[in-house]
């Protein structure tokens, strides 16, 4: 066991975090808070502390408490039956997403919840997408109660509106089957030909006549089946008038197997088919390897995984629970603490203050008054709050903002890949080539016309270049991915490679949306004062006064009288016999505050003003390096809908020909970003709330950053983790050598393809040659784009 | 001539088994969670008696005396 302990810090015996000066002492052991002390006791009593053996520290931190009756909505039937996979008369089948979840001891314990409730029949994870599917006995146990006991251990299972309304889209397995019978066909066909390659007895006619016939048995089901593939995708892009290189390999797979059939039924040759199916199998493996997806993320995401599956509604002084479609107007919903608010609506109860940062980007919670109006998706961090309901959740702010953005969905995005543009000038010169081969042979020798003709076409069917492609995009996606750099699918790799600006989001993306940075300026402070500021700034739950309790390192003891807050200004009262006033501009010197004042707060003592906290947002590391790099390519912005506090900062950040601008709507966003694209640009954008949501949209690529991937993102091209954003410039390097690592192989395999073209204007095209040259040039491809992939990827430092 | 018409319904069978199998394994969903088997297949053997574990926990705890003040 290695020492978890680094200085004076106790790391919790459950979470490892640290435990500050006061650990709680139980069992011999240190715990951070009472929920991590609980959890403990809960394993303890079982016997099932094997879970703190498998690995140090396993727990989740219990340090924010779960509402007793936070799972309340899992009584009600329509919510259970939306949740339920499968029920019969005993068993309940359910599958909970589990975000907590993080490594093997979390496996190992989820796995035996029937240890800790018997009428869990089993439950079984699934790591990747954090999920654990849980069987219980329905007349002994309910699902809160299941949930209860999940939350109780740390897994509180995540459960949103987006359950209620979507099924899970089925996984496609298709293309594996195809591969299979592929592949299955191909080994057996190459098998059946080699006799014929290697030389047979001319007594033995008969078993080559049967190996043929069986080849021909055996290519039907390559030829109907596993070419659907690409059949459907010629097909599609015929309907849409667009030539991509679907349609020529079609084209060059129904020549071949034609030819074929004519050689062998007509007992003139033995036919192509075994490079046929041969090339069909790799070709179907370079698509399933670009076609890597990411099951534990979600890339279209709308606000519904974003709002909770039910909230607690007041009807005669009564709470029930109601699901969030059947919230009606002039209802009266209580939001509890750290509650998201489901409804525009107005404040009738309590003291309203909301986080908005997710929704539009501003830092700083937003106080409310009485009367008030409150719009959807913000965080209530106060204590409980009644809210009048007079928008329902279809109409409410936040949900049109999502409807009016993804009107233009991804769909009119270019998918035009220029290598299809490529496999149409090679179609044409190959065409080309037929033409002359097939002139010359009308003029010296018809009788090798239509052998010379085929051979041309079957040899230049550009499925190097496919394979090419295929291959390189699914190399460099999962090079990207181990970077924890998600693609949504291979296309982007291409619209990555041709952005040439590039905006930024500044809440949640550049910074981290926390304040940890705070310095102050004027009179210096003495420690008895600051005593007394902390004891002020204790009372109060505001973040900032939070931050500066956390600033002070002093923990305030002395008594406090006459303390009064002044919700959206500041806090006063009287420490020890001084007058201590703290807040917003306007209320410490009563002068008009300027809008960018908003993250500062002004003390006083005794009425005069002493000094001020400013609080910058804490960056990202590693942006300077990243914007050092991206400044000379790229044109950069930052559009906020924060204050301008940290205008100059940026700009020195971003360089002087940055664009930087502020109080940014939503609305704002998307617009520039139209703007930008109308002037010929194109737009990567990066960005992480529902306030970017649009944008992203809108972008040529959209980025969003998550700080743990498996929260919520808003719908986009890339996912990425906020702790590689100072890696974007390598990123953006290795999409773009993309386009070069691709033609290099196909120059290469186009060397194998004059081999065969030398032999087919001949006419001299021989199955075995055929045979030779399709697995070489294929094996030569797989070699020099997966080499050069990663040879690049090293070069820029990527994992 | 005959075995080689024997053997060769053989081999083609026995391939026609294996994709069979393939296809079956893939349709039961095993490749579905690629993640969790091998975690899971160590915790039957990697029982770790309670004596064991108190006893480390015990020397942790002598080192935590020291550094709390």
């Amino acid at each position: 066991m290695s020492n978890p302990f680094t200085g004076t810090a106790t790391a919790c015996y459950h979470c490892g975090e640290d435990c500050g000066t006061e650990p709680i002492q139980a069992y011999n052991k240190n715990f951070c808070c009472e929920g991590c002390k609980s959890v403990y006791e809960i394993l303890n009593k079982t016997g099932m502390c094997d879970y703190y053996a498998i690995n140090n520290n396993p727990g989740n931190s219990q340090k924010i408490k779960v509402r007793h009756n936070q799972f309340a909505f899992l009584d009600d039937e329509s919510v259970q039956k939306a949740l339920t996979v499968f029920k019969d008369s005993t068993q309940t089948h359910v599958t909970f997403y589990l975000p907590h979840m993080h490594c093997s001891s979390c496996l190992w314990l989820i796995e035996n919840l029937h240890r800790l409730n018997e009428n869990i029949i089993s439950s079984k994870v699934n790591f990747t997408r954090k999920e654990a599917d849980i069987v219980f006995n329905h007349s002994q146990t309910s699902m809160r109660k299941v949930a209860e006991l999940l939350t109780s251990i740390g897994y509180e299972p995540y459960i949103s509106l987006q359950n209620l309304q979507q099924q899970k889209p089925r996984i496609n397995r298709s293309k594996i089957y195809k591969l299979g019978v592929a592949g299955f066909c191909f080994a057996n066909i190459m098998l059946l030909s080699f006799p014929e390659y290697l030389g047979i007895d001319d007594k033995e006619k008969n078993l080559i006549n049967l190996f043929r016939y069986m080849s021909v048995l055996l290519s039907l089901p390559v030829v109907l089946y596993a070419a659907t593939e690409f059949y459907n995708s010629a097909f599609k892009s015929l309907r849409h008038k667009y030539l991509n290189i679907d349609i020529p390999i079609v084209f060059a797979i129904w020549v071949t197997f034609i030819r074929s059939m004519v050689e062998i039924f007509t007992n003139t040759g033995s036919g192509y088919l075994d490079s046929m199916c041969g090339i069909v199998f790799f070709m179907l493996a370079g698509r399933i390897l670009q076609d890597k997806t990411y099951e534990q993320l979600n890339f279209d995401r709308d606000y519904t995984a974003y709002f909770p599956i039910a909230v607690s509604r007041i009807n005669n002084n009564k709470e029930e629970i109601v699901t969030l479609p059947n919230i009606q107007l002039d209802d009266t919903l209580l939001i509890h603490h750290q509650e998201l608010i489901p409804a525009d609506g107005i404040l009738t109860k309590g003291k309203a203050l909301i986080d908005y940062s997710f929704v539009t980007g501003e830092s700083l919670p937003i106080e409310k008054q009485m009367g008030e109006m409150i719009y959807a998706g913000g965080k209530q961090l106060n204590s409980n709050i009644e809210l009048l309901v007079i928008k329902e959740v279809a109409q409410s702010y936040l949900t049109k903002l999502w409807n009016r953005s993804t009107f233009k969905v991804a769909e009119q995005k270019a998918k035009h890949s220029f290598v299809d543009a490529l496999s149409r000038y090679f179609t044409w010169i190959v065409f080309a080539i037929a033409a002359i081969a097939g002139l010359y042979w009308y003029i010296h020798d018809v009788s090798k016309l239509w052998q010379a003709v085929t051979a041309v076409l079957i040899v230049a069917c550009p499925c190097a270049l496919l394979l090419s492609n295929t291959f390189t995009n699914g190399t460099i996606l999962r090079r990207l991915g181990k970077n924890n750099f998600y693609l949504r699918n291979a296309t982007t790799i291409e619209a990555i490679a041709k952005v040439d600006y590039i905006v930024f989001d500044k809440t949640g993306t550049l910074t981290t949306g926390r304040y940890e940075n705070i310095t102050y300026n004027g009179i210096p402070l003495t420690e008895s004062l600051k005593i007394k500021i902390a004891t002020l700034t204790a009372q109060s739950t505001h973040p900032l006064s939070k931050a500066i309790v956390q600033w002070l390192k002093a923990s305030g003891s002395t008594k406090i009288t006459g303390y009064r807050e002044v919700p959206g200004m500041g806090i006063e009262g009287m420490v020890e016999e001084e007058w201590i006033a703290i807040g917003a501009k306007q209320f410490i010197t009563k002068e008009e505050a300027g809008a960018d004042d908003a993250s500062t707060v002004y003390l006083a003592v005794e009425g005069t003003t002493i000094g001020k906290f400013i609080f910058k947002n804490s960056y990202r590391p590693g942006l300077h390096g990243l914007s050092k790099q991206l400044q000379k390519k790229y044109a950069l912005a930052v559009l906020s809908g924060d204050n301008s506090g940290e205008k100059s900062f940026l700009q020195t950040l971003l360089g002087f020909k940055a664009v930087t601008l502020f109080h940014q709507k939503p609305n704002d966003k998307l617009q520039f970003i139209e703007q930008l694209q109308s002037q010929g640009h194109t737009v990567m954008m990066v960005g992480d709330g529902l306030n970017d949501a649009g944008s992203l949209q809108q972008a040529n690529v959209g980025i969003a950053i998550s700080e743990n991937s498996n929260n919520f993102t808003p719908a986009s091209d890339v996912i990425l983790d906020a702790a590689q954003l100072h890696h974007l410039p390598a990123f953006i390097q290795l999409a773009k050598a993309n386009r070069w690592i691709i033609m290099t192989a196909f120059a290469v395999s186009i060397i194998y393809n004059i081999i065969g073209i030398y032999f087919a204007v001949q006419g001299t095209l021989s199955p075995m040659i055929a045979a030779i040259l399709m697995p070489a040039s294929t094996i030569s491809i797989v070699c020099i784009t997966y080499g050069l992939s990663n040879l690049y990827a090293k070069k820029l430092k990527l994992k | 001539m005959s075995v080689i018409v024997v053997l060769l319904i053989a081999s083609i069978s026995v391939a026609a088994l294996f994709l069979a199998a393939f296809l079956w394994s893939v349709k039961s969903g095993q490749y579905n969670d690629e993640a969790s088997p091998p975690i899971r297949i160590l915790f039957n053997d990697a029982t770790i008696t309670e004596t064991n574990k108190s006893d480390e926990t015990n020397t942790n705890n002598d080192q935590k005396t020291d550094i709390i003040p």
